[in-house]
């Protein structure tokens, strides 16, 4: 408490010749540095920007932007899409209600991002896509409305958590749809951006439970859980992903007979699912290992059963000290989705679609634009989780235990 | 927490089947398709699938199946031991004839990544000289052209889907070659297209012949048959030339493009579309020099003789329109004519149709819904399409060229 009585340090005036003085000239070696890296990104951003504004020709992607984004799920169903997106936002606003700091600046970004979509006059897309963009911003600013208003109420809070945990389910259904109700789209037809989130965010929300109980379990005293759960992990983390997904997709039908008729999509997810599970694991079991005994005896002294020893004491802490080797894992394993490409399967997710519009005979070798953008959407949402999973982090204060 | 039960499920089978020798699909053949999915990784043909060292994916194969077999106590699950195995394996004597037909659409295997033979379009259709032969193929078992489910196929994982059963046909610019008839357990039908490896120089370098290109740089895709095609030739004809070597095709024509190296080697057809992407096209040319044959062609599981005969048949369809004069406007005139090889082929009179097992007048359903030879190769490679590619060896022999049906009677 001492810190409140201590004198705040005085402000500086903001005199830019004074800050570029104190920061970029303050010596011989840092004047020089500084003009070797203004050289450098000019030499670098000159060229790229003149490339983006002048001779990119960008209609490969304008007129492929509905494949990159959902690949061929039919035109007149793509609502469902949409309207999954606004389920999404609606959350997302809602939480920034009810968790402002956790979700930080990534809501103000979404509705200031979704707005110039539906305003800016792209010739990208027409109005009723426009009309859905600002839908999504509104559907935020409400849900972030709402979590304001009853944000402070606990059962709002849960309500809310649950609706999370509803949320895939109830989307895959929407997208899927259900006889007769809603006419079902066979998952050969989704594609682009939508089926990358689909592969990225199935995996995550199957890895995250199966690495934890691996995790446990290999800190089992029982044997044979304890030498299974090792042997999983040491296969799994053993084996490269594009071998995995390589067995799943085309081998499995070689071995397992009528196993070809299993979607391809949930082939893949299982292959991701078992392999980003090890390495779940192994995260989740360095955060058990850096609980002290201490809080397993206190645990026992308080008459708690193991099971719940673990579940109420040990991996609340531990789980909150993995989020972010948990969420760095999440990224990549979001960018790696990408290997279906590679391995096979027929599956045309955001990469394999980028690839293939660039064979079209009116944009043959139009390669590099549509990799841009591809690579432009990759970064935006790795950007997000990374982002949100800071503010989680310095919420829950990992770094201050 | 399904999905993962099903795939635990999976393992299990699949550890128990490979311990029980006797059960589990016979390994040589086994070994054998991934040899070959591996070898045919950079093929020449599906040069667009940038795949990681081939080398790294044999061998990861390899040691995936290798520790398959493992010591998983064969007797604990004797229940699984009785399990058929072979899954494309027709032994029973059911065609896959009647598995399409049962199902009423047709699953056929593409490259969906090359312009002019298959590729998808902004609206989420595909096109092409491939794309138009499933269309074929679906048009005689259906007389309905769009009763194809298209399923883009990398150049390493073509011939196990067709093995697998993961699709019925392959029209998938693949080339006939001895060994995949055989050991890779192939059966290829009528060549679609006859295509062969060419060159391209810079027009000011004013090359015509391979011979002029001694001590030249030439750009060509990493361990395809392109690449092993030209070490031959020139070994051949006594030249010394430095490969620079790509393992993506756009990166390949964008060094040429940039004046990296003097030539550019690929198949023709290929030349000839990417020649329109280049800076200045005219300011390219293409040897009149054919490296090596490459009969593109459908291909379909082995031993299979009645859904091989339909395939084939259909082909022959659209030669053997084209050689009467039967286009998709014309045909519809043609049925009360007086000629009784055309009454025959359209199912007027006689009974081809019908050996196939399928509708009599299926000629009649391909020429109608999707055209002749001729039609197709117009609409996907021809003088209104960016690649305006001569027939040449496309043609019928009744005009120099190479296609020609037997007779349908």
């Amino acid at each position: 408490m001492a810190l409140e009585t201590q004198t705040a340090p005085p402000k500086v005036r903001l005199d830019p010749v004074r800050w570029m003085r104190d920061n970029l000239f303050s010596s011989w070696a840092n004047s020089i540095l500084t003009i070797v890296a203004v050289v450098l990104l000019y030499s670098i951003v000159q060229p790229a920007s003149r490339w983006i504004f002048t001779q990119a020709d960008w209609t490969v992607v304008v007129a492929n932007l509905k494949l990159l984004m959902v690949g061929q799920y039919p035109l007149d169903q793509v609502w469902r899409v949409w309207l999954s997106l606004l389920l999404t936002m609606a959350m997302l606003g809602v939480s920034k209600g009810v968790w402002s700091k956790v979700v930080g600046n990534v809501g103000p970004a979404y509705v200031l991002g979704l707005t110039l979509l539906a305003v800016l006059p792209f010739p990208l897309y027409g109005l009723t896509n426009r009309l859905w963009l600002a839908a999504g911003a509104a559907v935020l600013i409400g849900g972030w409305w709402l979590g304001r208003r009853y944000g402070a109420s606990p059962t709002f809070r849960n309500g809310v958590s649950w609706a999370w945990v509803l949320l895939l389910p109830l989307v895959l259904l929407l997208l899927r749809g259900i006889e007769p109700l809603l006419p079902v789209i066979p998952t050969r037809a989704w594609g682009g951006l939508l089926l990358t989130f689909v592969l990225a965010i199935t995996t995550i929300v199957f890895s995250f439970p199966i690495g934890v109980l691996l995790a446990v379990g290999r800190r089992s005293s029982l044997p044979a859980v304890s030498i299974f759960s090792t042997i999983y992990i040491e296969v799994f983390r053993g084996v490269p992903l594009v071998t995995v997904l390589f067995m799943f997709l085309i081998m499995l039908p070689l071995f397992v007979p009528g196993s070809e008729s299993t979607d391809n999509i949930i082939r893949a997810i299982v292959g991701f699912t078992l392999f980003t599970a090890a390495y779940i694991a192994e995260n989740v079991r360095g955060g058990l290992q850096s609980i002290p005994k201490g809080q397993f005896e206190a645990a026992k002294a308080v008459g708690l059963n193991p099971f719940l020893t673990m579940v109420l004491i040990i991996l609340p802490q531990a789980l909150r000290i993995v989020i972010p080797s948990n969420v760095s894992q999440y990224v990549s394993l979001y960018k790696d989705t990408a290997l279906v490409v590679v391995a096979g399967g027929g599956m045309l997710e955001l990469l394999g679609i980028s690839r293939n519009i660039a064979n079209q005979p009116e944009f043959l070798g139009k390669f590099i634009e549509a990799l841009v953008f591809a690579g432009v959407l990759y970064w935006i949402f790795a950007f997000s989780m990374s982002y949100i999973a800071r503010r989680l982090e310095a919420e829950m204060g990992v770094s201050k235990r | 927490m399904q999905k993962v039960c099903v795939s635990g499920a999976l393992m299990i089978m699949l550890l128990v089947l490979s311990a029980c020798g006797a059960a589990a699909p016979d390994p040589a053949a086994i070994s054998q398709a991934v040899r070959e999915t591996v070898a045919a990784l950079p093929a020449p043909e599906a040069p667009q699938v940038s795949a990681p060292d081939p080398a790294a994916i044999a061998q990861a194969v390899r040691e995936t199946v290798a520790a398959l077999p493992a010591p998983e106590a064969p007797a604990a699950e004797p229940a699984a031991t009785p399990e058929p195995a072979q899954p494309a394996e027709p032994a029973t004597g059911e065609s896959r004839l009647d598995t399409v037909l049962a199902r009423g659409n047709l699953i056929c295997g593409v490259s969906g990544s090359l312009a002019g033979f298959s590729n998808l379009e902004p609206d989420g259709s595909y096109s092409g000289l491939d794309a138009d032969y499933c269309r074929v193929v679906a048009a005689a078992l259906f007389n309905d052209p769009d009763a194809v489910e298209f399923v883009p196929l990398s150049a390493q994982e073509r011939f196990t889907a067709v093995q697998a059963g993961t699709v019925d046909v392959l029209f998938r610019n693949t080339t006939w070659t001895a060994s995949r008839d055989t050991s890779v357990f192939m059966d290829f039908g009528p060549t679609i297209f006859y295509d062969g490896q060419g060159m391209m120089v810079r027009a000011d370098l004013s090359i015509a012949t391979l011979e002029e290109l001694d001590g030249a740089t030439i750009c060509v895709q990493s361990g395809t048959t392109t690449e092993l095609n030209l070490t031959d030739q020139f070994r051949a004809l006594n030249i010394t030339f430095t490969p620079l070597v790509f393992e993506d095709i756009d990166a390949t024509y964008t060094a040429y493009n940039e004046q990296q190296c003097d030539a550019v080697t690929s198949d023709r057809s290929q030349l000839i579309a990417r020649r329109t992407t280049l800076a200045e096209p005219d300011a390219h040319i293409i040897l009149d020099a054919v490296l090596s044959k490459e009969p593109l062609a459908p291909a379909v599981a082995q031993n299979d003789s009645r859904w091989t005969d339909v395939v084939v048949w259909s082909v022959f369809v659209t030669f053997q329109a084209e050689e009467f004069g039967l286009t998709s406007e014309n045909v519809d005139t043609f049925l009360d004519t007086e000629n009784p090889d055309i009454r025959r082929f359209l199912g007027v009179e006689g009974e081809v149709g019908i050996g196939f097992g399928l509708e009599n007048d299926f000629a009649y359903s391909i020429v109608k819904n999707v055209g002749n030879y001729g039609e197709i190769y117009d609409r996907n490679l021809g003088p209104d399409t960016p690649f305006d590619l001569a027939r040449g060896p496309n043609d019928l022999w009744t005009n120099g060229g190479l296609l020609y049906a037997p007779p349908f009677r």
